[in-house]
């Protein structure tokens, strides 16, 4: 173990890791590169685009944004933890079915963070999912299909 | 029995269950067993000569690969359109993000530091940073005159027309720079040797431009480079021509150390370094009847391309061609010009020079309505072009257009006219500070390559059938958003009668797939598409000659029969190689006749509201009404217009590239501002489909189109609320308050 580097443990989609990591290390990268879970993307390394969204705790962060020491203790979900063992989870299910994915690169933040506001808000309106959706930027859709898809889960959840 | 179709039907997309999952591999996701880090280091200067490169610091530098030109075992020069772009500067910089020294090291923190201290000894030059200073030849920067390329369009004789008119009205408009934007950033991953040759994974529209770019820089043969796409999350033009030299970088980078190397673009390294849009100016002086016939335009357009030449010529000339809008007019000159500047090259974007000139012309009819006393309904309706009259190329209209039914419809939709007075009569009082405003343009966009463009692309598509009796694909078509997998999948399985689920679209990759052309230009379901079709078609006819087939066949039939093809006579493939529709034809010296064999065509309305206090605009609602032949997949068409307007309105409102000596100086996502879900408006996508007979079941392009029309209606709309009018885009609130502020 490197001097600068320290033990940190959370627990990723249900499973707990323990990662020697620097205390600095954007929790993005120990994801992505200690416990290979790539389908949380990096767009900006800002915090603008909302590409690396988690929940963390329940709560939509950026994780380009948080210190992998900041995570100590808590529960994270990524994309990858999000779908059941056998099916796709309803907002999945209507990203798919609404044409809410394009390219798929703010695929992952932008579910997470509407599974984050069904959990809050089931049946949102729409500038409730506008404000909801405003940290997570999409370049391909304009967001019509993401807001169907956001409607559509509330009705398949 | 016969299958259902599955063309017009909303089918998931192909890959969309592995991008909901975050299961999708895109290059930054990929890894190789000792793969190292690039990075590239590059000039601050915008011009000057290279004297010396310093590697500094407490670096340990013996740990470093370091490539500079003189490790290029090649050419060094991108082989695009002209070969005047080196992969690394040798000795002369012609702009401020050129590259010099290509750096790799196993730690990528501390490649990052390296990369910090090669201190690069220049020599400035004097430097032309706008297309007013290059066409005035403040200072000669590239050939003899800074002109990569010009175009004179004739028609008729101008000159006959100024006598005869009423009004001549003239104006000039100007468009940004805009970045593509696309999520991820720009990536590849190279490995490299002697031996081998080249292989390349990454992000790409255009895998055979990358393998055209690669071959001169290793004088390798063609067959020992090789281009694989991966997941690429958006291109909108922005991964068409810089990502050759990416991969040029990365290859020899891994070339040198005998390691794969992976360079990543950090999203500032993307926005400041890889193309933008063409900044453009145009002028317009049109020739009017009193009653509002448009009897000659002299249009003069001009884009900046930049440093070096890279697509600006083919950019130019998608501008020029569009510049004079779905109007008939008999008598035109229109003169167009792409000139050098010291910026990074600007290159591909959605529209493709298209949205430059149309956001012109569109502004120049609401100038001319406004100077003949006219709407700008009418003005439009007196000299939309109709079937059988000609463009500014000559090119005699055989499709069924109807501009009118389409202005009509999005005038329904919008509820256009009770909306103009009623905004006209609140406007009118001063309490109401908040002044809203509805516009249009109407305007049409060109699908395929322009020209002569497809015949010398000759595309090619196979496809191949398993024992199985499942369908592969064989194209060099990319999906990157826009829904290829998809389409391409529906288009064969319905030519063949099979499931959706029977058809695989095969990934990219230069050894496994024909030369199919690149994926740009609004061409991938027309021409590409239909290629597509042909070939899938050609499976069946070589089953039903081989007796093995009947003419009519279920699903199971055609199962059946490719086994036994294969298990008695060997692989079953087909190929089809674009043809030119008969009757097109194309004057390349003259720039007269069929520009494009097909066109969509659109009326888009804008409604607006434009806070007099902060001068902030809000577009409220937004309708597109478009005719683009047969929609393959109506949910992927609408995503595509949706996605475009919301572009546009970025282009229109809020997306300025700050240029400071050369360089963009706001290239993060913190300052350089992109439409979120909270700033769109209602965007309604409504379609015409009138077939085209020459695209597969009718379909025309659609990718670009969308980007046309916001700005031009947006900024009709700016006018009809304030009677201010601003005549250049990005148009930011201080943009507003000067103009405002000037008319007072």
């Amino acid at each position: 173990m490197n001097l600068n580097e320290v033990s940190v443990q959370f627990v990723v989609n249900g499973k707990k890791q323990t990662v020697k990591a620097a205390p600095m290390l954007r929790l993005l990268d120990v994801l992505r590169e200690n416990i290979h879970l790539t389908g949380t993307k990096e767009g900006c390394g800002e915090g603008e685009c909302g590409a690396c969204s988690v929940l963390m705790d329940g709560k939509l962060v950026n994780s380009c944004l948080i210190p992998v020491m900041q995570a100590s203790g808590c529960h994270i979900t990524t994309i990858e933890g999000v779908a059941g063992p056998d099916q796709l989870h309803a907002v999945q299910q209507a990203f798919l079915e609404c044409g809410g994915a394009q390219c798929g690169i703010c695929t992952p933040g932008m579910i997470l963070a509407s599974k984050a506001l069904l959990e809050k808000c089931p049946n949102p309106s729409e500038s409730q999912i506008r404000e909801g959706l405003a940290g997570n930027l999409c370049r391909c859709t304009g967001y019509m299909k993401i807001f169907d898809a956001v409607k559509r889960a509330g009705t398949l959840s | 029995m016969e299958s259902k179709p599955l063309i017009g039907r909303p089918v998931l997309r192909k890959e969309g269950r592995s991008k909901v999952t975050g299961q999708a591999k895109y290059i930054d996701d990929i890894t190789m067993p000792g793969m190292i880090y690039g990075t590239t280091v590059r000039s601050s200067i915008a011009r000057g000569r290279i004297k010396g490169i310093h590697f500094e610091g407490g670096i340990p530098w013996n740990e470093f690969t370091i490539v500079t030109s003189k490790d290029i075992p090649g050419e060094n020069y991108l082989a695009l359109i002209l070969h005047d772009q080196p992969f690394l500067a040798d000795e002369q910089i012609n702009h401020p993000e050129e590259a010099i020294v290509l750096l790799a090291h196993p730690d990528k923190y501390l490649l990052e530091e390296a990369r910090r201290c090669v201190r690069i000894d220049v020599e400035p030059m004097p430097a032309v940073f706008n297309l007013e200073d290059s066409l005035a030849k403040k200072e000669i920067i590239w050939g003899n005159d800074n002109i990569f390329k010009s175009y004179l369009v004739e028609k008729g004789n101008i000159d006959t027309v100024w006598e005869k008119a009423d009004f001549i009205v003239e104006g000039e408009y100007h468009t940004g720079a805009q970045e593509q934007l696309y999520i991820e950033n720009n990536g590849m991953i190279a490995v490299a040797n002697p031996k081998d040759g080249v292989t390349i994974w990454g992000s790409m529209q255009c895998p055979y431009y990358v393998h055209k770019g690669l071959v001169p820089l290793f004088e390798l043969p063609p067959e020992k480079v090789r281009i694989i796409q991966a997941e690429t999350g958006g291109g909108f033009g922005g991964k068409e021509e810089y990502p050759t030299m990416i991969a040029g970088h990365a290859a020899l980078l891994a070339w040198k150390s005998g390691k794969p190397v992976k360079i990543m673009y950090d999203r500032a390294e993307d926005m400041v370094a890889t193309t933008k849009r063409h900044p453009a100016r145009t002028r317009h002086k049109t020739a009017v009847s009193k009653d509002g016939k448009i009897l000659g335009m002299e249009i003069e357009f001009v884009i900046d391309g930049g440093a070096y030449a890279t697509l600006s010529s083919v950019v130019l000339s998608r501008g020029t061609i569009h510049s004079a809008g779905p109007y008939f007019c008999p008598h035109v000159r229109i003169k167009s010009t792409a000139v050098a500047t010291n910026m990074p090259p600007h290159g591909a974007f959605r529209g493709f020079g298209a949205p430059q000139s149309i956001f012109a012309q569109e502004r120049h009819l609401d100038k001319i309505a406004k100077t003949l006393g006219m709407t700008p309904e009418e003005i439009r309706r007196r000299n939309f072009l109709h079937k059988g009259q000609t463009t500014a190329t000559g090119q005699t209209i055989e499709e069924n257009v109807d501009m009118d039914g389409l202005l009509s419809r999005a005038f329904k939709l919008t509820d256009y006219h009770t909306k103009k007075k009623l905004f006209a009569q609140e406007n009118a009082k001063p309490e109401n500070k908040i002044k809203k405003g509805i516009g249009f343009a109407s305007f049409m966009h060109g699908s395929g390559f322009t020209g002569s463009g497809e015949k010398f692309l000759a595309s090619i598509v196979g496809v191949e059938a398993t024992p199985q009796g499942r369908v592969r694909i064989l194209s060099a078509s990319t999906e990157i958003g826009q829904g290829t997998n998809t389409i391409f999948a529906q288009i064969a399985a319905d030519a063949l009668h099979l499931d959706y689920e029977d058809i695989d679209v095969v990934q990219p990759d230069t050894a496994t797939v024909p030369n199919s052309g690149p994926t740009v230009a609004s061409r991938t379901v027309m021409v590409v598409g239909k290629l597509v079709e042909t070939a899938a078609l050609g499976i069946k006819q070589i089953l039903i000659q081989s007796g093995h087939l009947q003419k009519t066949h279920t699903a199971q039939d055609f199962k059946r029969a490719c086994k036994e093809y294969i298990d008695q006579l060997g692989p079953l493939k087909s190929f089809s190689q674009y043809k030119q529709p008969p009757g097109i034809n194309w004057d390349d010296d003259k720039y007269q006749g069929d520009a494009y064999g097909a066109y969509a065509w659109a009326v888009y309305v804008a409604e607006v509201s434009v806070d007099t206090m902060t001068y902030e605009t809000r577009v409220d609602d937004f309708v597109a009404v478009q005719e683009v032949g047969k929609v393959i997949h109506p949910v992927l068409a609408a995503g595509q217009i949706e996605g475009g307007v919301a572009q546009g309105i970025g282009y229109a409102i809020y997306e300025k590239c700050v240029w400071k000596d050369g360089r963009m100086a706001n290239g993060q996502m913190t300052n350089y501002i992109m439409p979120t879900a909270a700033d769109v408006p209602p965007i309604r996508v409504f379609f015409e489909e009138v077939p085209y007979a020459y695209g597969p079941n009718g379909a025309k392009g659609i990718g670009e189109l969308p980007m046309d029309g916001p700005g031009p209606a947006i900024l009709n709309a700016v006018e009809d609320a304030t009677g201010i009018s601003v005549n250049h885009i990005p148009m930011l609130p201080e943009d507003l308050m000067q103009a405002m502020r000037g008319s007072k």
